[in-house]
């Protein structure tokens, strides 16, 4: 049954890739992506909505690296995104700390929580991962219902938008953009450089056959609680530049709703793939934006492009590209 | 003497739910020997290994490796003292290459495997070392294939190579040559052979002639119990195991 060992068709195999990098495929998508939203502010695109869709981006890129690389389905990711908001617009606001203070306080924050709630997590597999994150998760808004900084049903509100390094105008919606534009592309590669490193190698290898790398010597969990904390400051990174965009911090970013729509952004862009979670923030974003008009029914279309989604594109929207064009994206 | 011995379990008992899937064993394994363990399906051997190298939790008994009590250890920790096994389904990285999966191994050992701020570039400089196992194993032909892509024995071989990243002190065998044509038991059985110079083997194996060829000392297990234990010749006539074998569908 087995190939003999002059295996004419291995020949070619045979030859040892070296590892090169980003390949060209991708450094093309990535120009393509960087360029759109170095543009889109100037092609008559509203900025507020494009910096929403790259806080969303990074969110769900945030939530991927766990998903898609490491094969853990956190429901309670809006923890970190929607409580690094609360503590940089409360940095901002009553601490008068300049925005990459606050949002270097809130990121600190998240990965905190994140570390504290993965290492509870972190020993459970498949859907009792996911319901002790969603549990936990739900200790968040509760507590931010209840804590007196948060300011219950209303947020914390008009939070203020001092110099960037205490003297780099921030007033305006374009200099706040720029701001996000760069946490957004940095967050981006970082996320890129975290699969593709030494480290990301072991996740891929755990992915593949966890019980094999344990009996290589690899403490698996130890692996799984950097990730996870990774994500989670990563996901705090999107919360806390998103309180500075819409000046605003409120229960509906540590909601449970919001983990769910991280998960649908994920699906319908492509797990596991690198530039999926961006497509699909951008598509749900988009749609909640300008189908905003047909008010519930936005919901509906969501659901139903969420069914599509499952239905025929399972690997979503980049991931069906990756599948036709047989390149990784 | 124990310095003689490697591995040694006393008492060692798995219970599944009152169902007991090894009983007491009593096993000792001497250092630099390849060590066979055999037996009729269901008779324990698996669940041995996932004992021995601490992925099931015994419920009796004590397991010492090198003078050290590992009973308590956790499965990571005690590969780490140098007690590497493989699984009865073949252990690679499906989709991996050939040559990223023992580049898997070698990073465990020689660090890196922390970093996720560096490129995986700096994973090359394990490429000449990893190149070499993959030769050594007959596999140089196949260095870039994804794993999940070559024939069952080559795979088993990969296994073999990248176990052998570690340099571990002891290996454990779970059936490599199952499901094999006679040229891919060959070349494994060679391999092993050239393995087992200067560590110790304790594997599982159903093929006889391959026991024969290979193994100092045989381990018969029967119910989760040991039936006899000795070299080749003292357990092939051994009424107890040949009425043991009759009563199962294979040889
Ligand atoms: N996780 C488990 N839970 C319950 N029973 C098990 C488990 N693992 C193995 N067994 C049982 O223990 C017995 C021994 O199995 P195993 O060690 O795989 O045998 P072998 O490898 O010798 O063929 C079998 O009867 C099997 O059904
Ligand atoms: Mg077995």
């Amino acid at each position: 049954m087995a190939a003999p060992i002059s295996a004419p068709a291995s020949a070619q195999a045979g030859l040892p890739l070296p590892t090169t990098g980003m390949p060209r495929h991708q450094v093309i998508a990535l120009a393509v992506m960087v360029l759109f939203f170095a543009l889109a502010p100037f092609a008559g695109l509203y900025s507020v909505f494009l910096m929403k869709v790259m806080c969303f981006a990074l969110f769900a890129c945030a939530f991927n690296l766990l998903l898609g690389y490491v094969g853990l389905l956190s429901f309670g990711h809006a923890a970190y995104f929607g409580f690094s908001s609360y503590l940089a617009a409360h940095a901002a606001k009553a601490w008068g700390f300049t925005p990459e203070l606050a949002i270097l306080f809130a990121v600190a924050g998240s990965a905190l929580i994140g570390l504290a709630f993965g290492a509870l997590a972190i020993r459970r597999q498949g859907i009792y991962f996911a319901m002790i994150t969603l549990a936990l998760a739900q200790m968040v808004f509760f507590f931010c219902l209840q804590a007196p900084f948060t300011g219950g049903e209303n947020g914390i509100q008009s939070v203020p938008r001092p110099p960037l390094f205490g003297f780099i105008p921030m007033q305006g919606d374009l200099q706040v953009y720029w701001l996000v534009f760069a946490l957004f592309i940095g967050g981006f590669l970082l996320v890129y450089r975290i699969v593709h490193s030494p480290f990301g190698q072991v996740l891929k290898a755990i992915r593949e056959n966890e019980p094999r790398a344990i009996s290589l010597g690899y403490r698996v969990d130890h692996y799984k609680l950097i990730a996870f904390v990774l994500s989670a400051a990563l996901a705090g990174l999107a919360g806390a530049a998103k309180a500075f965009v819409v000046q605003l911090a409120s229960l509906t970013d540590v909601a449970w709703q919001m983990s769910g729509e991280v998960v649908l952004m994920t699906l319908v862009g492509g797990m596991g793939t690198m530039f999926g979670p961006v497509v699909g923030a951008f598509t749900i974003i988009t749609m909640q934006t300008y189908l905003a008009e047909f008010g519930a029914w936005v919901t509906v279309i969501q659901g139903g492009i969420f069914l599509l989604c499952v239905l025929a594109f399972r690997r979503g929207i980049v991931g069906e590209v990756a599948r036709l064009t047989r390149k990784s994206f | 003497m124990t310095a003689d011995y490697i591995l040694e379990t006393r008492g060692l008992t798995k219970e599944f739910k009152g169902f007991t899937a090894v009983n007491q064993v009593d096993l000792k394994v001497r250092r630099g020997t390849i060590h066979a363990l055999i037996g009729p399906n269901g008779a324990g051997k698996t669940t041995c290994f996932n004992l021995l190298t601490k992925f099931l939790q015994p419920t009796r008994g004590a397991i010492s490796y090198n003078g050290r009590d590992i009973t308590r250890m956790k499965p990571a920790d005690v590969a780490r003292l140098g007690l590497i096994r493989s699984f009865q389904i073949s252990a690679v990285f499906p989709h991996l290459t050939v040559l990223e999966n023992v580049r898997i191994a070698l990073q465990r050992s020689r660090g890196a495997s922390f970093d996720f701020w560096r490129s995986d570039t700096a994973l090359d400089s394990f490429n000449e070392r990893a190149l070499e196992l993959i030769e050594w194993v007959g596999l140089s032909d196949y260095a870039g294939s994804v794993a999940v892509e070559m024939p069952y024995g080559r795979k088993r071989a990969l296994e073999i190579a990248t176990t052998l990243a570690l340099e571990p002190e002891m290996m454990l065998l779970d059936e490599p040559t199952a499901g094999m044509g006679h040229e891919d038991i060959d070349r494994i059985v060679q391999l092993v052979k050239r393995v087992s110079a200067g560590r110790t083997v304790l594997m599982v194996e159903h093929n006889l002639s391959v026991v024969s060829t290979l193994c100092e000392t045989i381990t018969v297990l029967t119910r989760g119990q040991v039936l006899a234990e000795g070299d080749y010749q003292s357990v092939s006539t051994n009424p107890e195991v040949i009425q043991a074998y009759m009563g199962t569908a294979h040889g």
